[in-house]
């Protein structure tokens, strides 16, 4: 239940006077902020009782939708459960208190703490050395390409500024590149989705001395492992590059497969996604960067300590609980549980491409073009039966890709419950096609105009209140 | 359906000039405008920057998508068409009545290199 | 089975039948037996909760706890107890970038917030979702500003940066080409007179400085952003977000951008993160902002709705011509902060800015005292300030350690402290008496 109230803009529910804390009393004495110094006016912050407070982001929450409301098959998101314990243990005052400046052996514990999870995740890909310092999974991607860059360069080998990415690629990847001042050359997929070898080849007669590296997921964007993997490390070694693992899928592989053993030198881990940390909306995360052995000396410097440590903390926890025992089974549960629903939905949602896929896998909208209900229908549909909608128009080899992700946590029953919605939405789309195409209906609010907010943007109060005077 | 418009001259990155003497108006195809649909921001240059045939002067964003704006021509940019900046989706409901950028032209060779109504019809059937 | 498995036998059984493999193992049939990880990782065996509480335990307790007159960008400012719970309704905690706007309104809605304070608090007009920290919300800003400018690729950065930030500046600008010219500082600030002739030499996009900066002097850049502008650079700010409250803001100051980390506002220090980065600019650069905005629209019920906007930045769409690679904001920690701006409010943020001014006075005023401190420069500071000790300063600093206090930051062959609305009278007093000794 909402409170119209409690919903408002914060600022909308502002009175002079209120006041929602509490600090100590000035004993210092004299000592005044001279007006050189000052601002001339306050910041128009709120002022409100901090129960107000409380109730209007208690109130905003319950619009959210997260992993603890409810099935969250974004597909490349890897949304799985995010036990409590690691916020337990994330919240340690003995942690919290520590300033990032102190000396070394003041911080023992954290130290150790770094130590032992660098350790876990050389253990878990095959790779020899961590940096903590990238804050998400762009971030790695960043700091990798800058380590290759480095040793390139290292080498004298200033020729090497490009990098080799699939056509399915995140468009990440294009633009990490972009950031590191390296040029992209796309290689082909084949109608299967995986590397086009031959164009590969091609691509590197051609340009072998100026490739720094491939960048590849693996398994692919499409779900699909790609299985000549130990050929293209081979082929791009040949030519003086160096393959790059993007972690975004890696949950798949636990249990079944190393990055380091599939020829990668370098790989940024998503904490958030494989090691269980929260997405909070969309950050923090965490993207370490892992190198084989004599790559390390080339990180960079891209964040000033040990990254987002707090994050690093729960994704600790998170490899201690489950131990070696269980660590190895989330990729197989993944993977089951993607391949489930995939062949419990093909007959009525177009797959364009069947056979076993790993942990996500990529329907081209309903199988019956005819209704005119789009993969943007289905998915807003979905949100009035309380689900999250799967990853939409991405990736962008079908027009209207719907990519489905469901990880190990979920059970058989979440998974037919999940399957069954979006049957009866593929019937829905024959039999009352209007209804899925205005959806959602149950949701907070509807569909939104997104031209409108584009066209004129309007992104602070300020704006909004002076927007309000004009009219 | 997209309308051509005879007389203009056409890039394949689907920017139309259209030349009177030595000026030629720049603007994007009623084609380009539709397979981008509503937009909602041209990014332009500013008077008196030159341009370069086959580079970058600016972008049309939808609320998807963005593409960049490639010159047809040299020159040096004499006037950008101001109605733009507010009104974003004139390119929308009349792609050739609103110009994006006016250029003197530097080089007038350059426009034999453009297509013709014709062929770039051809161009938008590939 | 596991406490994080729902699949029964049964389950799996039904569920491998659908899918047509014999077991587990069957769904990896396309990977090459050569490359298959078989066997066990050599990692710890499976904890139960006590075990991992007690692991954590112990660690914890190998770090010492000191009381902090720490800064160098990182402060230890006090949490109001209402922010650490609120992040733990797991609606926001465990929820994603928010793409579908109709199940999302919350993180839209306090996104929208957080912007407006922050606009609010830096005197800017419009401010970004967030950044990662303030050290990277500074490589963006002179990243963005080589992009705003026309074929420029100098950016000026005054040695009054923070080593930290420089440092991650200096990576970036290698890797994007970017020319970084230090200008000097003259008895503690930045020196107009080294920046005027920079600028003048021509190819400047940018001209960074940090306020207060890294000596915790504050600065006056009369005069700045005129000459900045008069050459087409774009002016840049990196001030310390707390302190905003009461100084003279970066919009004040005619910047075309201001960033900074807001872990003063009640953050943690938590050895180093997670933190975050703010990025405010004027109405004019909206489009060349990095990062995700968040706009205010309408939805079909006519109600007012929350949505990311401007899209055709990011690199989703515009791939390697996006205005930045990140993907994501800092969406939990620009809850906290917007959750700590609304308790604080108004008054509540000056209040704990005038305090921590009056406690540094209070704390440089004694260390004077003693006759065996003097300031580095003798100028005005806020809540930081940089002194030179007569004696050793690493046995000083390590006398501090042992009575349990972080007695400031080691630089330039002095001490940096730093003190909060958190430090006590009682607090200063001892840490002085240490350094009476």
């Amino acid at each position: 239940m909402n409170n119209r109230l409690y919903g408002n803009l914060i600022f909308e529910l502002s009175k002079e006077g209120r006041k929602g804390y509490s600090l100590p009393k000035n004993n210092f004495g004299r000592y005044e902020v001279p007006a050189s110094m000052r601002r001339s006016e306050d910041a128009r912050l709120p002022e409100c009782d901090e129960l107000t407070v409380v109730r209007h982001y208690t109130n905003l929450s319950n619009n959210n939708f997260g992993v603890d409301t409810g099935f969250y098959p974004l597909g490349s998101c890897t949304m799985k459960y995010n036990p409590k314990i690691n916020e337990e243990m994330a919240a340690q005052p003995q942690f919290q208190n520590l300033h990032p400046e102190q000396p070394a052996k003041t911080t023992q514990g954290a130290l150790a703490l770094v130590a032992l999870l660098e350790k876990s995740l050389c253990e878990l890909t095959g790779l020899a050395h961590f940096t903590f310092k990238p804050y998400a999974g762009a971030h790695g991607e960043l700091t990798g390409l800058m380590t290759i860059d480095n040793y390139h360069r290292s080498r004298g080998d200033l020729a090497r500024k490009k990098v080799i990415v699939p056509d399915s690629a995140h468009g990440t990847n294009p633009a990490s590149a972009a950031v590191c001042g390296l040029e992209i050359i796309e290689v082909k997929s084949l109608a299967d989705g995986t590397v086009d070898f031959d164009d590969l080849q091609r691509i590197c007669s051609v340009s072998g001395d100026s490739i720094a590296a491939m960048m590849m997921t693996n398994p692919n964007t499409l779900g699909l492992f790609e299985t000549r993997i130990p050929e293209i490390a081979k082929l791009i070694h040949g030519c003086g590059g160096l393959m790059y693992y993007d972690g975004a899928n890696l949950n798949p592989m636990l249990g079944a497969c190393r990055p380091g053993d599939m020829g990668f030198d370098v790989m940024h881990i998503n904490l958030h996604k494989t090691f269980s940390t929260p997405h909070g909306g969309g950050g923090p995360g965490a993207g370490p960067v892992g190198v084989r052995e004599g790559l390390q000396e080339f990180f960079p410097c891209v964040s000033p300590y040990h990254g987002n440590f707090g994050v690093m903390m729960r994704a600790y926890a998170y490899i201690l609980s489950l131990g070696r025992e269980n660590i190895k089974e989330v990729g197989p549960l993944a993977v089951l549980n993607a391949n489930y629903i995939k062949e419990s939905l093909k007959d009525v949602y177009e797959l364009p491409i069947d056979g076993l896929c790993c942990h996500e896998f990529v329907f081209d909208g309903l199988k019956d073009k005819s209704t005119g209900v789009t993969t943007m229908d289905v998915a807003k549909r979905l949100l009035d039966y309380g689900y999250h909608a799967p990853t939409i128009y991405f990736p962008l080899l079908f027009h209207e890709s719907l990519m489905v992700e469901p990880t190990e946590n979920e059970s058989k029953e979440t998974l037919d419950g999940f399957i069954a919605v979006m049957r009866q939405i593929a019937e829905e789309a024959k039999t009352d096609p209007d209804k899925v195409k205005s959806a959602p209906h149950n949701t907070p609010i509807g569909r939104v105009d997104d031209v409108l907010a584009a066209k004129h943007p309007i992104v602070t109060f300020r704006q909004m209140k002076n927007e309000r005077m004009k009219e | 359906m997209a309308k051509f418009e005879e007389g203009l001259r056409y890039s394949e990155s689907h920017e139309y000039i259209r030349v009177e003497g030595e000026y030629g108006y720049v603007g994007i195809s009623d084609y380009a405008q539709h397979a981008l649909g509503n937009v909602v921001y041209v990014d332009m240059p500013d008077v008196d920057d030159e341009v370069t045939a086959g580079e970058e002067f600016g972008a049309v964003e939808s609320v998807k998508a963005a593409s960049d704006l490639i010159s047809p021509v040299s020159g040096t940019v004499v006037e950008v068409n101001e109605a733009l900046e507010d009104k974003p989706e004139l390119l929308n409901e009349d792609a050739f009545g609103n110009w994006i950028i006016k250029v003197q032209l530097s080089d007038p060779s350059e426009l034999d290199a453009l297509m013709d109504v014709e062929a770039y019809k051809a161009h938008c059937a590939e | 089975m596991y406490k994080y498995y729902p699949q029964t036998d049964a389950d799996l059984q039904a569920m491998l039948a659908k899918v047509g493999v014999k077991n587990l193992d069957g769904l990896y049939a396309q990977i090459p037996e050569s490359i298959r990880f078989r066997g066990d990782y050599k990692l710890p065996s499976e904890m139960s909760e006590l075990e991992v509480r007690d692991t954590f335990k112990k660690l914890g307790e190998q770090n010492e706890q000191l009381t902090c007159f720490a800064g160098f960008g990182v402060y230890d400012h006090y949490t109001p107890s209402v922010i650490p719970s609120l992040l733990q309704r797991s609606e926001f905690l465990t929820s994603y970038t928010p793409y579908q706007a109709e199940i999302s309104q919350g993180t839209l809605h306090y996104i929208f917030e957080y912007q407006s304070m922050m606009a609010e608090l830096t005197g800017m007009d419009i401010a970004n979702a967030s950044m990662y920290d303030g050290t990277t919300a500074a490589a963006e800003a002179m990243m963005m500003s080589v992009a705003a400018g026309k074929k420029q690729n100098k950016v000026l950065v005054s040695a009054g940066m923070n080593p930290r930030t420089r440092e991650v500046l200096d990576t970036y600008a290698l890797h994007q080409g970017i020319e970084l010219v230090t200008i000097p500082l003259k008895d503690g600030v930045t020196s107009k007179q080294d920046l005027e002739a920079q600028l003048a030499a021509g190819d400047v996009a940018g001209v960074m400085v940090q306020q207060p900066n890294v000596y915790g002097i504050v600065e006056d850049f009369t005069g700045f952003a005129d000459a900045c502008h008069d050459k087409k650079a774009l002016f840049i700010i990196d001030n310390v977000a707390a302190d905003l409250a009461v100084l003279k803001t970066p919009g004040e100051w005619q910047a075309d951008i201001a960033v900074g980390d807001g872990q003063s506002l009640g953050i943690p220090m938590l050895f180093g993160g997670p933190y975050v980065g703010y990025m405010c600019c004027t109405e004019k650069l909206i489009r060349k902002m990095p990062g995700r905005i968040v706009g205010m629209t309408k939805d079909n019920r006519d109600q007012r709705a929350f949505v990311l906007t401007l899209q055709a930045r990011e690199q989703h769409i515009r791939r390697q011509k996006a205005t930045s690679n990140i993907c994501s904001n800092q969406s939990l920690m620009a809850l906290f902060v917007t959750v700590y701006m609304s308790l604080m409010g108004k008054q509540g943020v000056k209040e704990a800015a005038e305090l921590s001014y009056a406690g540094a006075h209070y704390l440089c005023d004694a260390l004077l005292k003693t006759g065996k401190f003097h300031l580095t420069y003798d100028k005005p500071f806020f809540n930081e300030f940089h002194v030179k000790y007569d004696d050793d300063v690493d046995a000083l600093y390590q006398r501090f350690i042992e009575a349990g206090f972080l007695g400031g930051v080691k630089f330039d062959g002095g001490l940096l402290f730093a003190v909060t609305e958190k430090r006590s009278k009682e607090e200063i007093d001892n840490l002085v008496k240490l350094a009476a000794l």
